[in-house]
């Protein structure tokens, strides 16, 4: 299949989960709690979202599937989508749209003001995520991009803090997000180690 | 055995009566005629709405407790807010001992068995033993309660149970002086409960809740054995759960095997995950928030997506008039 078409189909994959969401929604399918549905399913699709970007630099060395290099971009840049409907669905179903509310909120929840810092890195590599970017920064891009490590561990911590009555969700995304920066340093390690 | 004969309280255990009786003027009860005050569960069930049906076709209990349950007393101070309909009340909630998300315990109960179902009376009363469930229940008259129910997890509901006062049950068993906590087991038994062989469980099997002495004899706290007319269903602590509708949910614990009484104040299961976040008594207190949400506020369950049940949290969840004057000298941040 030539690029082209594989970014269509990842182009509309990726909107799935955004739809199979519209459709329940519309025919009464997230049950009695609706707000806190919406924006529990689209946080945890951010989170997939962000492991699977994470996942294409590994596949394309171990798995030797280089051609989804071509589609790291897209795959970040729906990462970053899912992460600001993650954001506004929470404003909007959670707080009720109640902004006076929200400075208190983050002062007192450190789940919460961890976002912060990962949103505005989300939005950062968003913006230069482009060919022109990309040029623009040179060796200093690779340097940049490399925050998408930070938005992993903020992201896990988000989680990890709101563990109530079971850690699965913790441990999920934490052995995920532990393997795919954990095969960066390693390798970082041996670069490092040759080097020498 | 049961012994019907009242046992010797300490006056202080005993709930004055205008606290008692402060739950009529509370309830801001619209039906009160005489038809109605005679009513029983079954008959006014004539009158009843899509959620009543839903439960008699979901209705899975033994005949002598559907009998029973029939034969209880409609609630005549019903709450003027809407119930929460059948689906979302059996549909929504937490019961971990079936998983962790709110859909866990409708899906994943349909192999519980709570009948034939015994509870063991422990501790500080002159009958300890233990019963079958339809003992227990012998001698004592049902009857339906209104009752919001406020999760702490910022939810709330509002349903019809079918119950008993539980110092009615634990008057029988001769508390003694010793009797100044009680403290309830759930079931443990990882066939019928999942989540009970679950490692990555938080909770430290089995399930344990406890209140005050004052707090359990006050009549607003219930065991309940049925909801909307019918027989518990499994998902909501068949076959005998506590109701205690000033406090968070998580104290009204669900298939209950023990009570025990006792003289020190029970180790109780969130409290011991989370200390500061899970007090011991758990009122519900619109101005002491959950470390990670604020407690002001609460949806009211079933909500629409886009048009949020918005509604403010009260204290002691609405039922401050009967209850307040049991923590008068009680500083409730502290002891939250």
């Amino acid at each position: 299949m030539p690029t082209r078409w594989r970014r269509i189909v990842i182009f509309i994959l990726s909107l799935l989960p955004l739809v199979v969401l519209v459709v329940k929604a519309a025919t009464n399918h997230l049950g009695a709690d609706p707000q806190k549905a919406v924006v529990l399913f689209i946080g945890t699709w951010t989170f997939y979202f962000l492991l699977i970007t994470l996942s294409v630099t590994p596949l394309k060395k171990l798995a030797k599937q280089g051609w989804l290099m071509a589609h790291r971009r897209m795959l970040g840049l729906f990462t970053l989508f899912y992460a600001v409907l993650h954001m506004i669905s929470y404003f909007v179903f959670i707080l009720g749209l109640d902004f006076s509310s929200f400075g208190a909120e983050l002062v007192k929840r450190p789940y919460i003001l961890l976002t912060i810092p990962a949103i505005i890195l989300l939005i950062i590599l968003g913006i230069t995520s482009t060919k022109g970017m990309m040029r623009k920064l040179g060796k200093n891009w690779v340097k940049l991009h490399k925050g998408i490590y930070i938005v992993a561990v903020l992201a896990w911590v988000h989680v990890l803090l709101q563990v109530r009555s079971s850690y699965a969700d913790a441990v999920l995304f934490g052995v995920l997000t532990l393997a795919l920066l954990g095969i960066r340093i390693f390798w970082w390690q041996q670069k490092k180690s040759a080097q020498v | 055995m049961i012994i019907n004969k009242l046992a010797d309280i300490r006056t202080s255990e005993i709930t004055p009566e205008h606290i008692y009786l402060a739950r009529r003027d509370f309830m801001r009860g619209t039906i009160a005629s005489g038809l109605l005050g005679a009513a029983t569960l079954s008959s006014s069930n004539v009158f009843a709405d899509s959620s009543y049906s839903a439960a008699e076709n979901a209705n899975k209990g033994p005949e002598w407790l559907n009998q029973k349950i029939a034969q209880a007393k409609a609630d005549q101070q019903k709450l003027t807010e809407s119930l929460t309909p059948y689906d979302s009340v059996t549909g929504h909630n937490n019961f971990y001992e079936f998983g962790y998300d709110k859909t866990d315990p409708a899906k994943k109960s349909q192999n519980f068995k709570p009948h034939p179902w015994q509870v063991e009376i422990t501790g500080a009363v002159g009958k300890p033993g233990k019963y079958n469930l339809e003992d227990l229940l012998k001698g004592i008259d049902l009857e339906e309660r209104v009752y919001r129910l406020r999760c702490v997890e910022a939810w709330s509901m509002v349903i019809p149970w079918v119950g008993f006062s539980l110092a009615s049950l634990l008057k029988r068993f001769e508390p003694d002086s010793k009797a100044q906590y009680v403290s309830f087991v759930t079931l443990k038994d990882a066939k019928q409960f999942p989540e009970q062989k679950s490692v990555l469980s938080t909770i430290d099997w089995p399930y344990r809740e406890g209140l005050r002495i004052d707090e359990a004899m006050h009549p607003l706290t219930i065991l309940a054995v049925g909801l909307y007319g019918k027989t518990l269903p499994n998902q909501n602590g068949a076959p005998l759960r506590l109701v205690v509708p000033w406090k968070y949910g998580f104290k009204s614990i669900k298939s209950i095997v023990k009570i025990e009484l006792s003289e020190h104040q029970p180790q109780t299961t969130w409290n011991q995950i989370a200390p500061a976040e899970y007090g011991f008594y758990a009122n519900v207190n619109p101005t002491v928030d959950h470390p990670r949400w604020t407690q002001a506020r609460e949806r009211r369950l079933p909500s629409g997506l886009f048009s949020p049940n918005i509604i403010p949290t009260q204290m002691f969840n609405g039922y401050a008039e009967q209850v307040a004057s049991l923590y008068k000298d009680q500083d409730l941040k502290k002891y939250y």
